[in-house]
């Protein structure tokens, strides 16, 4: 793979997690369990749409001049490079929250690196994209404390959560020849350097919410070298995708 | 106008008082929370206000219905932001209402089992893309019609909230427009969504304004305390003079024969609404009423731990901050 392929993998990558998982989290929109919920909910879910419009516009500069929307509205399953964490379903307001904290804690480490990416294009995204994350973090980790602590049947939901998503987390510092050629040039982290700091992050706040982590270090693979997907992914794209099926070559 | 039918309350308090408050009201002097007012003042606002707060919260669910299908990220983006904007606005009606002495929880339980209402509108469907801009068009830009006077109402705390909701309204008129523009200049299908759009949308925007009230006492009353600016009638015709030279502008047809420019009056003649079929909607038999009821008692009941959790939390934080004084 040449140096710019493998670029423009890694730009799919940054650019998938954060189409899929705002595509999730607007789901939410006036279902929420309450009104600053609803705000907050659309407000996660309008940063991560404005991160993928920055990452999908470099990952198709990079890829022969087509837009953002080409790659969001025109791709199939097998090509997409989301980790199968922000794929999975909404489940209630507990495993959405409970999701968004595992994948801002990451998240936010990642950008925190691309901040010295040796690509200006990477490190200026990382720049407006890193605060918006901040206070993601900041809100998702709040709320899981604020849950895992609160009511027998509140912790009880978040500890489901948790069990149920942890499997999921693996995949986010695997590290293939695409990151090793990445992390080579300077352009990223290798994933699998961010894992100790994620887990000292991710254990202070589930200790504050009194949550256990689940032992188990099992992962689910496959989303972000789109070797197989979940089956939520298909559901997910015959939704977001269908007025642009529909009608091809419309101007919207 | 997300406010229909609010009828006023009468007032049995002390005429002294009264007549000192409706000077208060004549010489332009705002109301505020600590300041005396008659009952049927407050009642009448709570009503109101809540009816409008009530609305941006419904309102959430037919534009909702479209954001997982935008058909671009931007379209997506401007859609999130505005019904995050619309969320926001209850906030900030809620708690003009909370003024009056009434808790959110409250107000939200009155809307929940049927007592309270929210705009008309909100119980018809959005079945193409192009209902989003028509909403954005013509339903943001019929509540900016009823909601630009209300900046100046007599009671402070509604009128600053106005003031606060009429700046992002306005620009909600404004992306609604270009999108349904974008499609009326689009692909033949394209035109087809917009026209329907158009088709479906605008007798329901007009009975956004209510009945003619010219009559009405419960207006007229609404009136002279300052809560309600200018009669329904005027609204209405007001907006239809804005909307359709901007229809023609698009090249959409509006489902009206009878439409045409009075040059004596200077305004355009137009067809009354089907008022039959407003009244339906009222009494709960629009197209999505039972749909739109369920889908918020649904969120507020599925939500019911999250909130005891949260507040479960926050008493145990302030428990421990208090023992560690
Ligand atoms: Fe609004
Ligand atoms: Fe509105
Ligand atoms: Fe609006």
């Amino acid at each position: 793979m040449t140096r710019d392929e493998a670029f423009q993998q890694f730009l799919l990558r940054m650019g998938d997690n954060t189409l899929i998982l705002g595509h999730r989290v607007s789901e939410w929109c006036g279902h929420a369990p309450v009104l600053e919920e609803d705000i907050a909910l659309a407000n996660t879910a309008l940063d991560l749409i404005g991160q993928t419009q920055m990452w999908l516009g470099l990952a198709g500069e990079m890829g022969g001049g087509k837009t953002a929307d080409d790659l969001a509205f025109l791709r199939d399953v097998w090509d997409f490079r989301n980790v199968l964490l922000v794929e999975v379903a909404n489940g209630d307001f507990g495993r959405t929250l409970m999701r968004q904290f595992l994948f801002d804690a990451w998240h936010s480490i990642m950008l925190g690196r691309l901040l010295t990416s040796s690509d200006d294009r990477v490190a200026a995204i990382a720049a407006k994209a890193s605060k918006e994350v901040a206070y993601h973090l900041e809100r998702s980790a709040e709320t899981v404390v604020g849950l895992g602590d609160g009511t027998e049947e509140s912790h009880t939901r978040m500890q489901a959560a948790l069990d149920y998503l942890w499997p999921y987390v693996g995949e986010m510092f695997v590290s293939d020849d695409i990151d090793a050629q990445i992390a080579a040039a300077g352009i990223a982290p290798n994933p699998a350097d961010l894992r100790d700091e994620y887990d000292a992050l991710v254990k202070r706040v589930l200790a504050k919410a009194t949550l256990t982590l689940p032992e188990s270090r099992f992962a689910h693979k496959g989303g972000r070298d789109g070797r197989m997907h979940t089956e939520h992914l298909g559901h997910l794209l015959s939704q977001m995708q269908w007025l642009q099926r529909a009608y091809p070559g419309a101007s919207w | 106008m997300y406010a229909q039918m609010v009828e006023s309350e009468a007032s049995n308090d002390d005429p002294e008082k009264l007549a000192e408050f409706q000077a208060r009201i004549d010489a332009d002097i705002k109301i505020e929370p600590k300041d005396w007012m008659p009952q049927g003042y407050r009642k009448t606002l709570i009503r109101q206000i809540g009816q409008h707060a009530h609305s941006e919260i419904v309102g959430q669910l037919p534009e909702g219905n479209w954001i997982t299908r935008a058909p671009t990220l931007q379209r997506k983006a401007i859609l999130l932001a505005k019904v995050q904007d619309e969320a926001g606005h209850g906030l900030y009606l809620y708690c003009a209402a909370e003024t009056l002495g009434v808790s959110r929880d409250e107000i939200t339980e009155m809307l929940l089992d049927g007592r309270m209402k929210y705009s008309s509108i909100f119980n018809y469907p959005t079945l193409n893309w192009a209902d989003i801009g028509a909403v954005g068009w013509l339903v943001d830009g019929a509540a900016i019609m009823n909601q630009v006077p209300l900046q100046r109402t007599s009671y402070g705390p509604y009128s600053r909230a106005m003031i606060r909701i009429c700046k992002e309204e306005s620009f909600h008129q404004r992306q609604g427009y270009d999108a349904i523009r974008k499609m009326a200049e689009g692909t033949p299908e394209q035109r087809k969504m917009a026209q329907d759009a158009m088709n479906r949308f605008w007798y329901p925007s007009l009975m956004m304004f209510g009945p003619s009230d010219k009559d009405s006492v419960h207006s007229a009353q609404s009136m002279a305390w300052k809560i309600k600016i200018n009669t329904n009638d005027e609204l209405r015709q007001k907006f239809v003079d804005q909307t359709v030279p901007q229809a023609e502008y698009l090249g959409l047809t509006i489902p009206d024969p009878d439409l045409t420019w009075n040059e004596e009056r200077g305004h355009y003649d137009f067809s009354e609404p089907d008022w039959s079929e407003f009244f339906d909607v009222i009494k709960g038999n629009g197209p999505c009423n039972v749909d739109r009821l369920a889908a918020r008692n649904k969120a507020w009941d599925d939500g019911k731990w999250v909130r005891d959790g949260l507040l479960a939390h926050a008493r145990k934080k302030q428990a421990g901050n208090l023992a560690a004084e």
